[in-house]
């Protein structure tokens, strides 16, 4: 029972929703769902809140290995909530000047705001700086010339690399009709439009076979969820 | 003589001038007559729709021949001025007008443009056309073609797999791994990382990491490994919580099951990404497995696991992400691999029947692909009209 009440909804609301794709009278029916999961995953913020401070007081209190860190953790997630919650900084709006608490949370100035502007974002720009050196670690490992297969990759993306600089498009700037009547058959030889071509033929193709796959595998996996063949997202193997 | 020749001149400048200033300011005067309107307007209702089209349907004008187009305008009975709806080149003598509000009923003038951008006097509609609502959408009807096909050939398959169609299934390297990865974390006595990916329930691909990490949680419980699953949406926690608890069940250990090691960190895309990889700097799994849908995260989750030395193996559907993860982790499930994955790991017959139903799939979209080559190459050298109204109707009716 504990599996089969989610496997009917899991059913009536996917053969739903298939069904009305395709009736223009239940063709709302969609956003209804994604407002119904909206309403959720709303309720399921503060399951993930109280799961955040158990989880993280608990390291605190067992002394675990990078408990300073759930500290962190635990004062930012409740001074951020606080600031947020209470609206401190925040000016009453204009429409109701005599309540202290009608403006926005996020108004510009408040704490939540300097919180997010001054901490937040910074952090997360941090993050995602790091990406840059990842990416190169990545790519020397990745194009090393190992064997054919790699030799191929390695000389690609050296033309694709290239063919994006301005150095690139220089090298083979003498690819050029105006230089000799003959260049005009060679012209797509230059780096700027050999990488073009690789791009817009050889990885299109490429990406479309495995666009082609996945669609096919969502179809019937979403087909094995729906007809209850795949529960072991429900923990059956 | 010369005064009056002068006086003509000057008479010839100041027509001129005239001219000019008139053309200038009223064009149609220096470029012309007007051409003649359409006529015949009419609007109907667009048969098997959503209701938010309507067909218009016009005689040419008699002076099609130096036409530039035609310019459609329409307001609904709200509204008090037409606006441009489209300008059709000349020789059309129809346009579906769409994006229409059905609770208005809605007028519709046509007007002939002239090569000197002149304008005819408008053929109008005389009564407002309301669009209605059918209770099929016919412009989906080759939709729904193609999913019956695709759909059928997967149940079609499942109930030949139920009946004791012997089915094979070529070797899934990273799959095969999954077992050893967590046999290798178990000898070097350190914990397993299962990233989910950083959507939430409503992704199929998410719904595809949890059956793998399904089989995973299994093993994990029969070789005794701490399996360690931080997820970055509530919904995944619980649902993944329920995944593992099941696959404990199963594997016979039920006792062994920790609900705290899945827990949620936080729905932030960079701060999900800054607490694993300082898990994985400070525990230093020895295996790690990312199965899920994936951004700007993979490659530094992927990364950082690979300067660790654990054995990592990954799993999406989202293009710009498989080379990251193809460059830094051991094995890579590719697009169709990750949704495979249940049913190769299972081995259950409905399963691998969903498989063999996928490779009828695969053989449609070759023929049509083949088919529209063909046709289109074809329609190119001989020029024919059939050909190309075939290839259109193919590319423009059949797959939008």
């Amino acid at each position: 029972m504990k599996q089969t009440g989610p496997l009917l909804i899991t059913a009536a609301g996917g053969f739903v929703l298939i069904v009305a794709y395709f009736i223009p009278f239940a063709q709302n029916w969609g956003e209804l769902a994604a407002i119904w999961f909206d309403i959720l995953a709303a309720v399921a913020f503060i399951l993930g809140g109280g799961n955040l401070l158990k989880t993280h007081l608990k390291r605190i209190s067992d002394r675990a290995r990078g408990w300073g860190y759930s500290g962190v953790v635990v004062v930012s997630f409740l001074a951020t909530l606080f600031v947020g919650l209470v609206k401190v900084g925040v000016n009453p709006s204009a429409q109701f000047p005599d309540f202290a608490w009608s403006g926005q949370y996020r108004q510009m100035g408040s704490a939540f705001w300097y919180l997010f502007q001054y901490a937040f974002t910074p952090l997360t720009a941090t993050m995602f700086s790091l990406l840059a050196f990842y990416i190169a670690s990545a790519a020397f490992r990745a194009f090393r010339a190992k064997n054919v297969e790699a030799v191929l990759l390695l000389g690609t993306a050296f033309i694709i690399l290239l063919g994006r600089t301005f150095a690139g498009v220089a090298l083979t700037s003498w690819i050029d009709p105006d230089v000799w009547a003959g260049f005009a058959y060679f012209t797509g030889l230059r780096l700027e439009n050999l990488t073009v071509y690789i791009m817009s033929v050889f990885n299109t193709a490429g990406n479309r076979a495995i666009m082609i796959g996945i669609a096919l595998g969502i179809v019937a996996t979403s087909l094995k969820v729906l007809l209850g063949i795949d529960r072991s997202y429900l923990g059956k193997d | 003589m010369s005064s009056s020749l002068k006086g003509k001149g000057s008479a010839k400048r100041s027509i001129a001038a005239a001219v000019a200033c008139a053309a200038l300011f009223f064009p149609a005067l220096a470029a012309g007559q007007a051409p003649a309107p359409p006529s015949g307007l009419t609007a109907r209702d667009h048969s098997w729709d959503n209701g938010t089209r309507i067909d218009l349907q016009w005689t040419a004008s008699a002076d099609e021949a130096t036409l530039r187009g035609y310019v459609v305008r329409r307001r609904s009975t709200v509204e008090t001025n037409f606006s441009v709806v489209d300008i059709v080149p000349a020789g059309t003598n129809a346009l579906t007008v769409g994006s229409l509000n059905r609770e208005a009923g809605h007028l519709f003038r046509v007007t002939a443009l002239g090569a000197n951008s002149l304008e005819s006097t408008p053929a109008a509609t005389t009564a407002p056309v309301f669009p209605t609502m059918e209770w099929f959408d016919g412009t989906r009807v080759w939709f729904l073609f193609t999913l019956v096909l695709l759909c059928g050939s997967v149940v079609a398959f499942i109930v030949l797999a139920r009946r004791g169609m012997p089915l094979t299934l070529r070797r899934i390297a990273g799959l095969e791994a999954v077992d050893d990865a967590v046999g290798r974390a178990t000898e070097m006595g350190r914990p397993c990382l299962f990233i989910p990916g950083i959507n939430d329930m409503n992704e199929i691909q998410t719904i595809a990491g949890l059956t793998i990490l399904s089989r995973v949680a299994k093993t994990a419980a029969e070789y005794d490994a701490k399996l360690e699953v931080p997820t970055s949406k509530s919904l995944v926690m619980t649902a993944a919580r329920e995944t593992m608890q099941t696959a404990f069940l199963t594997a016979g250990r039920p006792e062994a099951y920790n609900p705290d090691s899945v827990y949620y960190v936080t729905d932030e895309q960079f701060g999900y990404v800054a607490y694993v990889q300082g898990l994985m700097v400070r525990e230093k799994p020895a295996a790690c497995f990312y199965m899920g849908s994936f951004f700007a995260e993979s490659l530094i989750l992927a990364e950082t696991g690979n300067a660790i030395g654990a054995i990592q193996i990954a799993g999406t559907a989202q293009p710009a992400q498989l080379p990251f993860f193809v460059a830094a982790c051991d094995y890579t499930l590719i697009g169709e691999e990750f949704f495979a994955a249940s049913a190769y790991l299972s081995g259950e017959p409905d399963q691998l029947g969903s498989l063999k139903g996928q490779d009828v799939g695969k053989l449609l979209v070759g023929a049509g692909i083949l088919l529209g080559v063909l046709g289109a190459t074809a329609a190119a050298l001989t020029g024919s009209a059939f050909i190309e109204s075939l290839v259109n109707f193919f590319t423009g009716t059949m797959l939008t």
